[in-house]
């Protein structure tokens, strides 16, 4: 990968950027682009930053975190936690005049007559928003710091993550956490005061998750480019050099693994108010995979990779699940297979693919298929 | 009256009938209570109809009543099917045709409180002589719980006739549990002593109650509460065996679903997201054959983009133990069936990436999905149905702890398939083969073991342990779709704490495990945050030993 952001990159992102902070939201005021449109697109970036994650982990560091989905959702239910207490005087409760203390109304319907008092501060705004960074980031760092400083890596930082996803998902199942529970949060009605169910909003929600996308499509693009990115991939290929040149890897490994739980859950707090939904189902090892399907897709190893991932594939299932709602996981775990096996760099690496594919004609895909090998391996194993 | 013979030794339901047709209320009750100590099973549901208003007087002519019972469902005409009680044949007429008669053109047959409680008294009784003895148990605790005093004499003279062992020992629970009730002191204080050495549970509450009642009489209080503190540490070691129990049994469901784990992950280091769907495999696999055994099965086979195509298969419409053998054919297909699913996996898929495991880890996700979903186009998206044999249904009460037959097979068969497979790796030539290809490929390679087979077979065999896994989960849980979901946290999480590449401490792992999660739930008494813990415990617990309980040895930098 080159040091320097080529000119043609620099052209091209720009384009892309404004097309979607700009162009698709003014197409919607004239009309062009339906209301419905946007918000499946908004849907799409906000998965778009949940891929980013993954890939900042996998694709960059060699680190395949199945909890990218915990923090995506964490991120969600803390916004989501503001959303509820906005909900306030529409609350199907109070209207029918059983909830004077104003409660979100799945407490009233627990019984609950109190506000528990850790979900005050969230009647603040801005406190949400900072807990959608903190919280997953304390998580991320606690979590991290025990996982890295044992030096669990590979299949087994995998799994731990994705006991660690399987056991926050078991606690917010549970009603005494007052979390909503199974159902966990919906039928929100307002944000920062404005109506959810207004197309403006949505517009408006839509062109904040496309300045995040691009915000940090540019942040991660100068991170893998400097001296740290360097390292982080210098990890990726063998972190036990890594180590002997006297770089600490876990400190690395660490920073970011706890930036991709903020880009994760960031994505995850501007889903929550687009979907108008969050549940603990939200939270399995399975979102993550997918997630980093996403990834592999798109291909991995690349900023742009993973967005592109995200919208495709989730284009797609928008299409298959309407279409053919029996065969869409057996068309995705197919397409999962494939790509593994023979598109290692996904659509972003299959020009280069398709390219040596000409060039050597006999046996081209065997020789191929060796040279992916060769440049993605992300964990070696020894050949003891 | 006439209808009624008056022989000295009258049938239950001759008596019963005289009971029927007798006037005065005294003479009603005291022919109920002549039943007591005959074996007569029509004493019951007759007297249960004729509380419930089923059994009415029909008119044979203008001076002879008889009483019949009514059954079956009203027809059209609110008619029902009559039954004689005298010797429950069916009512005839003069031709001989059965008759059928509609309630409302008949009075029924009277009761009244003091009757019913007679008759309530006869049934708990005849309860007690009942031929079934956990019946009879069952009926002997009812009375001893009602601390009825009335009812002494007959328990006593119960305990005088009857031989098995065990309800003796329910005789001697509930006379003891009466005598709490009694007057005199010394008995009182007697009774106590008795509960306390039979280390009667149910027993507690009446207990503290007595010693509540009994504050001005000091020795009574001081037997019942010594009595009281025995059983409450009877309570607890009790308690504390079951939970061993149950501790027991997760570890080694946790050791069956993970062993197969423990061959392609630590050995072969391949991360088989699809060993869920194995597991899968091998419960649908039990599902079919049971169903071939009893009433058949039906498949719904996908053809993509097709109308499926149904399969049915009728069963042999086998019964009870016939039916149950079942399972010993299911258990040796569940394993071939999943060896040979896990065989094919690994030719058209892991074979590829034995040296990328974090891609063999998304490939084999890939796989599970389409497995996942085929169950579901196949069987349906509902849990299926899977009998259980009578042999694995029962359960076993030893010192108070139920021990399930089910759970104390699953044991059994943990252990049976840890011998197993340790036999199979270290005593036959595979396995020979396998530990060689483990250890070192290369070297392996250059002695001319042939590698590629040596995979393709150690694959098939842990598939094929995921297989049995299933056959028994079925015998425990649900059979569905995402029956392999619940289980692939749990077994990865085993497999890593018990140190990869070791099957010694996939099993003390599993059984730890199983035993932590157990014990939480009793201390915490709450099953999700114990299982939280267990999971926090864990990833403590590999903060000080990162390789898991066992570390196999290497000299390797990477490992």
């Amino acid at each position: 990968m080159k040091r320097n952001i080529s000119k043609t990159e620099l052209t091209l992102a720009t384009v892309l950027a404004l097309i979607l902070v700009v162009g698709l939201p003014l197409l919607n005021v004239a009309g062009v682009v339906s209301n419905f449109t946007i918000n499946l697109w908004g849907k799409y970036l906000c998965y778009g930053l949940l891929a980013i994650s993954v890939d900042l982990l996998w694709g960059y560091t060699g680190l395949l975190s199945l909890g990218q989905a915990l923090f995506f959702s964490l991120g969600g239910y803390m916004l989501g936690m503001n959303l509820m207490l906005m909900i306030g005087e529409d609350g199907q409760y109070f209207k029918s005049g059983n909830n004077p203390s104003l409660l979100p109304d799945f407490m009233v319907f627990l019984g609950h007559t109190r506000l528990p008092s850790f979900w005050k501060p969230f009647y603040s705004f801005p406190f949400a928003a900072a807990l959608v960074l903190l919280l997953p980031g304390l998580l991320a760092l606690i979590f991290g710091y025990l996982a890295f400083r044992a030096r669990i890596k590979g299949v087994y930082f995998s799994i731990l993550t994705q006991a660690l996803t399987y056991g926050a998902a078991l606690m917010f199942f549970r009603n005494d956490m007052t979390m909503g529970g199974n159902n966990g949060f919906t039928d929100f009605k307002r944000v920062l005061g404005f109506n959810l169910r207004d197309p403006a909003t949505q517009r408006g929600l839509y062109i904040a998750t496309a300045l995040f996308l691009v915000a940090v499509y540019a942040f991660c693009r100068w991170l893998t480019t400097t001296k740290f990115g360097l390292v982080q991939r210098a990890i990726r290929d063998s972190e036990t050099r890594v180590l002997f040149s006297g770089y600490a890897a876990a400190n690395y490994k660490l920073f970011v693994f706890v930036i991709a739980a903020f880009i994760g859950s960031i994505g995850g707090a501007l889903y929550v108010p687009q979907v108008g939904i969050i549940n603990p189902s939200e939270m399995t090892a399975e979102k993550s995979l997918e997630a980093v399907v996403w990834c592999a897709v798109g291909g991995r190893g690349t900023i742009i990779g993973p967005i592109l991932g995200a919208i495709s594939v989730n284009a797609l299932k928008s299409w298959a699940t309407r279409e053919f709602p029996d065969y869409w996981l057996i068309i995705l775990g197919v397409m999962f297979i494939l790509i593994v096996l023979f598109m290692p760099k996904g659509i972003v690496g299959l020009p280069a693919q398709v390219r040596t594919l000409f060039r050597t004609k006999k046996g081209g895909i065997k020789k191929m298929n060796g040279m992916g090998e060769a440049e993605v391996t992300t964990a070696s194993i020894p050949s003891s | 009256m006439g209808v009624m013979s008056l022989h000295a030794a009258d049938t239950s339901r001759q008596t019963i009938v005289k009971a029927i047709m007798e006037e005065d209320a005294d003479k009603k009750i005291a022919l109920i209570n002549g039943l007591v100590g005959q074996n007569d099973p029509s004493i019951k549901p007759l007297l249960n109809a004729w509380k419930e208003d089923a059994i009415f007087l029909y008119k044979l002519d203008d001076d002879h009543k008889i009483p019949v019972l009514l059954t079956d469902d009203k027809d059209a005409d609110d008619k029902q099917s009559a039954t004689r009680i005298e010797d429950g044949l069916p009512l005839k007429d003069k031709d001989g045709k059965p008759v059928r008669l509609a309630a409302a053109d008949f009075d029924a047959a009277e009761h009244d409180a003091n009757l019913r409680g007679a008759m309530k008294g006869v049934l708990e009784l005849l309860a007690l002589t009942d031929p079934h003895r956990d019946k009879r148990i069952q009926s002997i605790n009812t009375l001893g719980m009602s601390q009825d005093v009335e009812k002494l004499p007959a328990l006593l003279t119960l305990q005088k006739i009857e031989k098995d062992g065990k309800a003796l020992h329910a005789l001697r629970e509930a006379v003891a549990l009466i005598q709490l009730k009694d007057e005199k002191h010394e008995v009182q204080i007697a009774a106590c002593k008795e509960l306390a050495e039979l280390g009667s549970i149910p027993s507690q509450d009446f207990l503290q109650q007595l010693a509540k009642d009994s504050a001005d009489r000091p020795e009574v209080l001081k037997a019942a509460s010594a009595a009281t503190a025995v059983i409450a540490s009877h309570v607890k070691s009790v308690n504390v065996i079951g939970t061993a129990f149950r501790g027991l049994s997760l570890g080694s469901i946790l050791l069956v679903v993970a062993i197969g784990l423990a061959i392609t992950f630590g050995l072969m280091g391949v991360i088989n997201m699809a060993h869920g769907e194995l597991i899968a495999v091998g419960a649908y696999t039990t599902y079919v054959i049971q169903g071939l055994f009893a009433t058949g099965v039906v498949m719904q086979v996908p053809l993509f983009f097709h109308e499926p195509l149904t399969l049915r298969f009728s069963g042999m419409g086998l019964e009870g133990s016939k039916l149950d053998n079942y399972f010993l054919l299911a258990l040796p297909l569940s394993f071939l069936m999943a060896a040979l699913v896990g065989i094919a996996l690994e030719r058209c898929v892991i074979r590829f990436l034995y040296r990328r495991p974090l891609e063999s880890l998304l490939a084999t996700w890939g796989v599970s999905l389409v497995l996942q979903q085929l169950f579901r186009l196949t069987f349906g998206a509902n849990n299926v149905q899977v009998y259980s044999p009578t042999y694995l249904s029962g359960n076993w009460t030893v010192f108070d702890v139920i021990l399930g037959w089910n759970r104390i097979f699953v044991i059994a068969f943990a252990v049976a398939i840890i011998f197993g497979t340790h036999l199979l790796l270290t005593k036959t030539p595979l396995g020979l083969l396998i530990r060689a290809v483990m250890q070192n490929r290369q070297m392996a390679a250059c002695m001319g073991v042939k590698t590629e087979r040596v995979n393709m077979l150690t694959f098939g065999f842990g598939s094929g342990l995921a297989g049995l896994a299933g056959a028994f989960l079925s015998q425990i849980g649900n059979v569905g779709p995402s029956l392999g979901q619940s289980y692939i946290v749990d077994a990865f999480m085993t497999v890593v704490v018990g140190g990869v590449g070791n099957i010694i401490g996939t099993v003390i792992s599993a059984l730890g495990i199983g035993l932590l999660d157990q014990s939480l739930q009793q201390i915490l008494l709450n099953p999700v945050l114990g299982k939280i813990l267990v999971l926090v415990l864990i990833i403590l617990f590999l903060q000080w030993r990162p390789a898991g309980i066992f570390v196999t040895k290497s000299r390797s930098l990477e490992s």
